[in-house]
């Protein structure tokens, strides 16, 4: 699949699409993590979620995410309804619509910064050398043209979380989810990253950040506002 | 909403190859240390193999060499057992046995013995005895000659002797000359001969050889056979064997004492194979104390990798990609080991058939048999570790990152 294709999917523009979603963890007693939460996202958008700690933010990523199903509600991704989705099926949805920016990077170590990207499209049954010919387009992308054959591990915190992004971005993915991008990033790398972010949805990619951080939500043109499990707001110009 | 067909998460044989070595990679004396303990097992498995049956065709070889045709006939010695001679004309009448080949005779000559010169005081024999034998006594035996010549029809009637190897170093006589001379049976004779140690007669080690035609002739001895030497036709060995003591004397069978000298070779050969058996045992132990090495290590690593697990999964890695990735790495392992226990086997068997003079024989199913033993041990102690990682949860892997 071209990046072209995986864009091209989504006729009326509706990327991920969540509807009064409940999400119930079966503790004693329960802890209702998410209690009801809709809204939707277009292809081209740049949007973050941005709540205190125990907002429900994680659980948001992870159902927007595909990585957990709902109690209650329904989740659409790149026109597929997850519901009706085996557990093998959304593994395929994630290896072609989803890419997911961690807090904590996740590279491996052992490997180059190129290898790191190439796996972004590992489960796609893409062959390793044309894995690696998109990693290098995408690490250019995202500024590291230079450090395409470096261990991860020698890489600087702010290189490993470009590295991470390219390799969300590697598969032209319908959506970016990235969990507090900058968390692990001091005040400089965090505006650089941000301005990587902006750059990149300039030039097309849908991306959702997910963050505590009120000044970085500040930059995005759509915010929305998590407290207690609830939308409390959504900057989404009607 | 129109969505296109999902394409199923796929991963490459050589991509499960790379997944499978990412842990190896990042902890490589780990990976080194759990692929040793499969090593050593296979190792001693193959080392056991390996010099159980170059042991085995080593003492092939020298059955092949002496022959399991080779029988010996005594007369049974005790109480109740009568003189320890055999009746004189015995050796006639086992020439006579259809498959028989060959017949020696040995009689001991037991008035005699021999000394360095004659002031040796007579009680100092070394421990050597005098054996007046057949002139074909070494076609019989198989044995050689080390120096000089065995006894002949000329020789055999004079005072000559030919001595067992340990005789010859007793008395000192290191070369033949021709002209050196032992004191035996009081009387001068002249060493003619020094025989090569003798493979299953270790009693003729120790003797001078003298001719029954010189024995009776100086020695005054009646020549009497003591043990007889019959070489049969190999296909009837057995036959032989059945009609021997009733032929050597068949008035008394029961005094007869019939043996195959290469059943003892055979008996030891026995032994070691038991002892192979307890090595073998130990071996397995060694690997399967392995194989727990691998599972502990692969346990450790699935709950270290967490965060890597969600992350695959995150990409689109399925259940089962995650099992086999760590059934692979487990697999890799034990490959790794066997091959290194393979190989150390090899070369401990090889070195120590070349110290033992032995041809090396590592025998291929014990090395095919060493690398499918740590395919299964890789693959039992990777299933359980390779299912815990399959089943932890995208969302819980993630968390501990």
């Amino acid at each position: 699949m071209t990046r072209d294709d995986s864009r091209a999917i989504i006729d009326d523009g509706v990327v991920l699409s969540l509807h009064d979603v409940v999400k119930e963890y079966p503790t004693t007693p329960p802890v209702r993590a998410l209690a009801g939460v809709t809204f939707t996202i277009c292809s081209g958008e740049l949007v973050s979620v941005v709540g205190p700690s125990g907002s429900g933010k994680s659980t948001l990523l992870h159902i927007m995410g595909t990585l957990d199903r709902p109690t209650s509600g329904e989740v659409t991704v790149a026109g597929h309804r997850v519901s009706g989705l085996s557990d093998r099926d959304l593994s395929s949805l994630r290896s072609q619509h989803i890419g997911f920016v961690f807090q904590q990077f996740f590279l491996l170590s052992s490997y180059t910064a190129l290898d790191n990207v190439a796996d972004g499209l590992l489960y796609t049954g893409m062959p390793l050398a044309d894995r690696r010919a998109l990693a290098g387009v995408e690490l250019q992308r995202v500024g590291l043209a230079n450090r395409v054959d470096h261990d991860a591990a020698t890489l600087s915190g702010g290189e490993r979380q470009r590295v991470a992004i390219a390799r969300a971005l590697v598969g032209s993915p319908a959506i970016v989810l990235a969990d507090e991008p900058t968390g692990n990033l001091d005040s400089k790398s965090s505006g650089a990253i941000v301005k990587l972010i902006e750059e990149l949805n300039a030039g097309g990619a849908t991306i959702v950040v997910i963050t505590h951080d009120h000044d970085i939500a500040s930059h995005f043109p759509r915010s929305i506002g998590l407290r207690d499990g609830r939308v409390e707001y959504d900057t989404e110009v009607v | 909403m129109a969505a296109v067909p999902l394409t199923p998460s796929r991963l490459h044989g050589a991509d499960i190859a790379r997944t499978a070595s990412v842990g190896l990679h990042t902890r490589k004396l780990r990976a080194t240390l759990s692929a040793l303990g499969i090593m050593i097992g296979i190792a001693a498995m193959v080392g056991v193999l390996g010099l159980s049956e170059s042991s085995k065709s080593d003492l092939l070889a020298q059955l092949d060499r002496l022959g399991t045709n080779l029988l010996t006939v005594q007369a049974g010695t005790g109480i109740g057992l009568g003189s320890g001679e055999l009746p004189a004309e015995a050796a006639g009448m086992i020439a006579r046995i259809g498959p028989v080949e060959t017949t020696s005779s040995i009689s001991s000559v037991g008035g005699a013995s021999v000394y360095r010169n004659d002031l040796i005081p007579s009680g100092q024999t070394s421990g050597l005895t005098v054996q007046a034998v057949d002139l074909n006594l070494l076609d019989t035996l198989a044995g050689s000659v080390a120096d000089g010549r065995f006894l002949d029809e000329a020789s055999g009637a004079f005072p000559t002797t030919v001595l067992g190897s340990v005789a010859a170093e007793r008395l000192g006589i290191r070369e033949v000359t021709g002209t050196q001379q032992v004191w035996l049976g009081d009387q001068w004779f002249t060493v003619i001969g020094i025989l090569d140690q003798f493979e299953l007669n270790g009693d003729l080690d120790r003797a001078a050889l003298v001719g029954m035609v010189a024995a009776e002739e100086y020695l005054d001895h009646d020549n009497v056979p003591t043990s007889i030497m019959v070489r049969s036709d190999p296909d009837h060995v057995d036959d032989v064997m059945a009609v021997l003591a009733a032929t050597a004397n068949p008035e008394n069978p029961d005094e007869i004492e019939v043996a195959r000298p290469t059943d003892a070779l055979e008996a030891k050969e026995a032994a070691d194979d038991a002892f192979t058996a307890l090595f073998l045992g130990l071996g397995a132990v060694a690997l399967l104390v392995g194989g727990v090495g691998i599972a502990n290590v692969m346990v450790i690593s699935v709950l270290e990798r967490r965060s890597e697990i969600g992350l695959r999964r995150a990409l689109g890695a399925t259940k089962r990609h995650i099992a086999t990735q760590f059934l692979g790495e487990a697999l890799l392992l034990a490959v790794i080991g066997g091959i290194g226990g393979v190989a150390l086997g090899a070369v401990v068997t090889t070195g120590y058939a070349r110290f033992r003079g032995w041809g090396t024989l590592v025998p291929p199913i014990a090395m095919v048999g060493g690398m499918a033993a740590a395919l299964l041990i890789g693959a039992v102690a990777g299933l359980y570790p390779a299912i815990r990682a399959a089943r932890m949860s995208p969302t819980e892997a993630l968390r501990t990152g």
